[in-house]
């Protein structure tokens, strides 16, 4: 079987400010920290898992800048066999459609069975590049996965829905699938696989070596414009609590306690 | 082009709230789309349905076909593309939902479609419409504009929009199925519910909540401590569930349960828009995060930005010793 799982490198935004760049249309990177997204690594858990099971070789995509290696080395180090990186400045990354379309251009040649992705990336969070990718490759999809089972020439998936519901559903092959957090436990890479992987092929390509015509991808090519960010108007009736945290401790227990909260 | 096409979503014969938010959504800005609410309807003897959506738009398109009984996202995406041609409305919208995040992409890459995803609110400008949505865990919000002419695609995020009483009485037209051939590739088994346990936290009066920032599961134990100084039950942000900490019962969020009680105990819990659904409700809110701008303060009642580790020990000892007095 022959599998790809693509990933993604994004800010760690989760407790620290951001702030907006110059153009403000994008944000300031410097001081934040950049990891794989949260989703791709059980995408990258689950292609290797699908591997463990079935065989066959998993490739790992992923679009960024070369400060990405350390994350696509892992992945290689946790069981991947082959990495190709898409660095291109041109491309409009925001837009998830050009994204899928210059994904989709990298894998479209290597008969792929099974794709694996992110649900969604905690940056941007459209939710789209999965089934994007598979449209854009003529491929059946499933988003929001939570369970996967091969069968012959298909799987069945289990797809979260709000509540904690579950869709059971058919999908045939090849498809891509788009898997959600918790679907299994993302192992850690063994140290001797580091070494192992620094050997494992890593290919760098643009969008001329995969064939994109750049107006396609570009900022200008979009049929949609981000025209500016901003801070969200925040409306918090909330008390704040100061003091040291002894002092903010003792107020909350207070209210909990004798201010009637109970 | 004209006019503004909203694909309603259903689950087991219920119309979802987020269906009738969408149709509020577009009689907003139908003016600047050129007239008509027209909401899709696809499903199999959903008269009712039907009715309630008629109440919010100026016409419903209903489908009765068994295909559309339940979702299947092969199936939705070639009846919507077949209704979009045919129809050929400025705006389409579908929910930001499971099943809508399962077929909208897919339906943009076909159509080559203008797409914004996850839109909480629509302005005009200058009689031009401005999409709006958030980045980086709602920190930030961005006004996109939509680029040609048309049908743009736009995914509605689900509670942005208030529905009020329905003022409507929209025509319904009930046409053929868009789809006669058979769907081939992806087929709708069935609908497996979440594993029930033993705790139900919808019915706790007080809930302690962890998130994140308890960092690993040993820290648990502290957090159980304080529960049981407060007779309080743990729940858990999607985080935590996730890595397997706690188990999926205690999950509050749109993806887990809805929660209402007395008093919701926020620890460690950014507030990402799916947990803020699921808990908002709650009568009184104390949140405990050490980032100021973290969103789960916009619905606090109390808040505290401090370090956990250094307020919850200091806060246990204190319940302890009030109750005790």
């Amino acid at each position: 079987m022959k599998i790809l799982v693509c990933t993604k490198l994004v800010p760690d935004t989760s407790e620290s400010d951001v702030s907006i760049d110059k153009t403000g249309k994008d944000i300031a990177t410097n001081g934040l920290k950049f990891d794989i997204n949260e989703a791709d690594n059980y995408a990258v858990e689950e292609a290797i898992l699908t591997r463990e099971a079935k065989e066959g070789e998993v490739d790992v995509l992923c679009m960024a800048p070369q400060s990405a290696d350390v994350v696509i080395r892992m992945a290689l180090a946790k069981g991947c066999e082959r990495a190709l990186r898409i660095e291109d400045p041109r491309v409009n990354v925001r837009n998830p459609l050009q994204a899928a379309k210059v994904l989709a251009a990298a894998a479209k040649d290597q008969a792929y069975d099974l794709i694996f992705t992110g649900c969604m990336s905690s940056d941007d969070k459209n939710m789209s590049v999965g089934a994007a990718l598979a449209e854009e490759l003529g491929m059946n999809h499933a988003a929001m996965v939570k369970h996967v089972e091969i069968g012959d020439g298909k799987v069945t998936v289990q797809r979260e829905l709000e509540g904690g519901l579950l869709e059971v559903s058919e999908v045939a092959l090849p498809a891509v699938l788009s898997v959600q957090t918790g679907i299994n436990t993302p192992r850690y890479a063994p140290v001797r696989e580091l070494r192992k992987a620094m050997k494992k092929e890593l290919k760098v390509v643009n969008l001329d070596d995969i064939g994109v015509d750049e107006n396609q991808v570009n900022e200008a090519g979009s049929k949609v414009e981000l025209l500016k960010l901003y801070y969200p108007e925040v409306i918090s009736n909330a008390e704040m609590i100061e003091g040291t945290p002894e002092e903010k401790a003792e107020q909350i227990a207070f209210k909990l306690v004798k201010g009637g909260l109970l | 082009m004209s006019g503004i096409l909203v694909f309603a979503e259903h689950r087991r014969g219920e119309l979802r709230d987020v269906s009738l938010e969408m149709l509020v959504a577009a009689a907003n800005v139908a003016p600047q789309a050129g007239g008509e609410v027209t909401a899709v309807l696809m499903g199999s003897h959903v008269d009712g349905m039907a009715e309630k959506l008629a109440g919010y738009c100026d016409k419903v398109l209903y489908v009765d076909d068994a295909k559309f009984e339940n979702f299947n996202a092969k199936a939705y995406q070639m009846a919507m593309s077949a209704l979009i041609k045919e129809r050929q409305p400025q705006l389409v919208f579908v929910p930001h939902t499971a099943q809508g995040v399962d077929v909208a992409p897919a339906l943009a890459v076909e159509l080559d479609m203008p797409y914004v995803t996850d839109v909480m609110g629509l302005s005009v400008v200058d009689g031009a419409l401005r999409p709006v949505r958030s980045y980086y865990q709602g920190k930030l919000n961005a006004d996109y504009a939509l680029k040609g002419e048309g049908p743009c695609l736009l995914t509605i995020r689900e509670s942005s929009f208030v529905v009020g009483a329905p003022e409507k009485k929209g025509a319904i037209e009930k046409i053929a199925s868009p789809v006669a051939e058979d769907v081939v590739g992806r087929r709708f088994i069935e609908y497996l519910e979440a594993a029930v346990g033993d705790v139900d936290i919808t019915q706790a009066d007080i809930l302690v909540s962890v998130g994140r920032g308890i960092k690993e599961p040993a820290n648990l134990a502290m957090i159980q401590e304080l529960a049981d100084a407060l007779g309080a039950t743990i729940s858990a942000s999607r985080a935590v569930v996730d890595a397997g900490w706690l188990p999926h019962e205690r999950q509050v969020g749109t993806s887990g349960k809805t929660v209402k009680p007395k008093v919701y105990l926020a620890i460690g819990i950014s507030g990402a828009f799916e947990h803020v659904a699921g808990m908002k409700g709650s009568k009184n809110i104390i949140a405990i995060n050490k980032d100021p701008n973290a969103p789960i303060f916009t619905v606090a009642t109390y808040g505290i930005v401090d370090d956990l580790f250094k307020v919850v020990p200091k806060l246990i000892e204190e319940i302890k010793n009030l109750k005790a007095s």
